[in-house]
């Protein structure tokens, strides 16, 4: 029998604060290759800052991020900029550049970080474009779509590249329950297929059941992980009952008591 | 039997630092062959990915557009691993086959699946690009020509209403903003204000001193200079400056809150963008630009009265000399002009915001369309007013 292949993101005792406001601290976990990881917390406990220093955009005040066993947080800029070239990135407002088409935000990357012929962008582009069922929208504004089109079409241009590993900011959120599991459906069918990795930001609770392997909950109170397993194993085993209603829907004073 | 073409592509994509896991083989490579049974084999290797099809893309189709063969097949026993990218190269060579017959070998369930994930749906494949055509151009010009006349005339009079409003509810205009742009908007331009309007004294009354020495007349630079500062540049130049200054400012800011659904969100609040962001702007610099103008007018009389000292003329004959030749009512003339310019600036600044598209490109181009239609407002209003003072013999 095999050991058990290194992780492929390690997150190692990372602090993250702004202007010396602690958001977390201590907060440790790995993902595996090929897994698809969902961030959890109640809103505004930091799951988008801890996205953004897990693909090294912003620096911990303590902690540190390893790729492969190579840390992000320590690596010089030059170093830092190939890493970060296997990653894929939507942020939770999409970010499309406004005064680009779809086709041509989804162009961007291939255009400047490859050295594709022409008509090899072009159908890679489309490509990624029909992946998140915008086919047909290649020539709209990003101001011409909706807010759920948007996200998808961040999504493709994350995918542009198709890095190793894509982290994706609330990709459901604002999307109807049918393109939400068509989303779903693609994730998983490009985790299974590539073997790409996921570290995904979602509160669906029907999304995170069918496509989590790995959960992360973040905990607003004691600002650090309170909980980490697979969503199954959380909702039967948890005692917290601050997870409990999260994985029930419910209010927390309606739970104030802890079954055991 | 099989024929080589004596044609092989292979590319091996650089290293990847900090790879740790048993390296899987980071190489790609394009072998063709032509076999006796009129079918070109083209076998893929390796790691297929968008750094291999850089090289490999072209290769392949060339492969293909090349051979006269009537089946192509491709293999794959040796490639490791296929991504997206990879999957859509696929695609493309058999859709490049057409009519050949075209079969994949070796393909694993997971390529299959992958390829039917990116490959475009049969509607979407003949892209429909709508052709330039010049008379639905010259349509659209003309409509969205009368459209901005229309939104130009619906501003006016929307604006016009809520001002007579706030007249009879005076409680209802934003007193605060009003002054907070006024501070802003006048308060921060007076520097730049005193030193164009420094400027502007001392080079025209140095420019026009030089021709009138001949006759004897430089005295006569203060009458030139206190005429057409009081009348014209004074209330001119500083409603010029506000229109770079902050009409463009109100322009951006509201188009960002356009693009931001801000002012939408307003309108649902039951506050009128109209009455809340522009009524206060418009009157701030309606305030503004006379006061700018008394300063401008200041600052250039001064620089006339140093071109005076410097060609040993007494400042008290400038001063006679300015107040004999330009009248209270020129004065007063200019500051109203000053006031209508100023109308002009805040509220095309504004119209500019709210009409601004969606994209950060849209509040860019708000701001630079509000300058240019100030400065041609201006110009045609202050035409307007040479005619009107003329007849009325002002
Ligand atoms: N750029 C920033 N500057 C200061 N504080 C920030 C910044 N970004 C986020 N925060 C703070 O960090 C906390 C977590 O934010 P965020 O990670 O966006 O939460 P969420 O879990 O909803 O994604 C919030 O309290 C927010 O106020
Ligand atoms: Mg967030």
């Amino acid at each position: 029998m095999q050991p058990p292949p290194p992780p492929l993101i390690r997150v190692r005792d990372l602090a993250a604060a702004f202007d010396g406001r602690t958001i977390f601290e201590h907060v440790s976990f790995d993902v595996a290759r090929g897994e698809v990881c969902v961030i959890l917390g109640a809103s505004g406990c930091g799951k988008s800052t801890l996205l953004k220093h897990m693909f090294g955009l912003l620096e911990p005040t303590a902690g540190e991020v390893l790729i492969q066993g190579q840390s992000l947080t320590h690596a010089t800029p030059s170093q830092r900029s190939e890493l970060m070239r296997h990653f894929g990135v939507m942020y939770q407002s999409g970010a499309l550049f406004g005064s680009m088409t779809l086709l041509e935000n989804v162009r961007l990357p291939l255009e400047e970080l490859s050295t594709l012929p022409d008509d090899a962008i072009h159908a890679i582009a489309r490509s990624k474009l029909k992946l998140v069922a915008l086919e047909g929208y290649e020539g709209y504004m990003p101001a011409e779509i909706s807010g759920g089109m948007k996200k998808r079409a961040a999504i493709a241009r994350a995918m542009a590249l198709d890095p190793e590993i894509l982290f994706l900011d609330e990709p459901s959120a604002g999307l109807d329950p049918i393109t939400s599991a068509e989303l779903d459906d693609t994730i998983l069918e490009l985790a299974r297929a590539t073997g790409v990795t996921f570290v995904i930001v979602s509160h669906e609770l029907a999304s995170i059941y069918k496509i989590a392997d790995h959960v992360v909950m973040l905990d607003r109170r004691t600002r650090t992980l309170c909980a980490e397993g697979s969503p199954a194993d959380l909702r039967d085993h948890s005692t917290d009952p601050w997870i409990q209603s999260f994985f029930r829907r419910e209010a927390l004073h309606q739970t104030t008591e802890v079954p055991q | 039997m099989r024929r080589s073409l004596g044609y092989s592509t292979q590319m091996v994509a650089p290293a990847q630092p900090g790879r740790t896991d048993p390296a899987p083989m980071r190489s790609a490579e394009l072998r063709v062959a032509e076999a006796t049974d009129d079918t070109l084999q083209v076998a893929l290797a390796g790691h297929l990915d968008s750094r291999a099809l850089e090289q490999l893309w072209q290769a392949g189709m060339r492969a293909i557009e090349r051979s006269g063969a009537r089946r192509v097949r491709v293999d794959l026993g040796d490639v490791s691993y296929c991504d997206a990218a990879g999957a859509r190269f696929l695609v493309a060579l058999r859709d490049l086959a057409g009519s050949r017959g075209f079969e994949l070998a070796a393909a694993s369930e997971q390529t299959l699946r992958l390829m039917e994930l990116v490959a475009p749906s049969p509607r979407s494949r003949t892209e429909s690009r709508s052709r330039w055509d010049p008379i639905s151009a010259l349509g659209r010009l003309a409509v969205q020509q009368l459209s901005e006349l229309w939104q130009l005339i619906a501003f006016t009079g929307e604006f016009c209403v809520m001002l007579a409003r706030c007249c009879v509810k005076p409680r209802e205009l934003r007193f605060r903003d009003v002054i907070r742009v006024a501070e802003s908007a006048g308060v921060g331009a007076i520097p730049i204000v005193l030193l164009i309007g420094f400027l502007l004294g001392l080079i025209l009354s140095f420019q026009s001193a030089i021709p009138m020495r001949r006759f004897g007349a430089q005295a006569f630079i203060a009458d030139l200079l206190g005429i057409s500062l009081l009348r014209e540049l004074g209330p001119l130049m500083a409603s010029i400056l506000l229109a770079a200054r902050s009409g463009s400012a109100f322009a951006a800011e509201l188009g960002t809150m356009r693009v931001n659904e801000e002012i939408d969100a307003l309108t649902t609040m039951g506050l009128e963008p109209v009455r809340f962001l522009v009524l206060p702007r418009v009157l701030a610099a309606l305030l503004v630009v006379p006061t700018l103008a008394l300063l401008l007018n200041v600052a250039g009389l001064t620089g006339g009265a140093v071109v005076y000292l410097s060609l040993d003329l007494p400042v008290s004959t400038f001063l006679s000399r300015v107040s004999d030749a330009a009248t209270v009512g020129d004065m007063l003339g200019g500051l109203f002009k000053g006031c209508v310019f100023g109308t002009l600036v805040g509220g095309i600044g504004c119209l500019r915001g709210l009409q601004a598209g969606g994209g950060a490109g849209a509040v860019g181009e708000a701001a630079t369309r509000s300058v240019v239609s100030a400065i041609i407002l201006i110009t045609i209003t202050d035409g307007i007013f040479a005619v009107l003072f003329y007849n009325l013999g002002i």
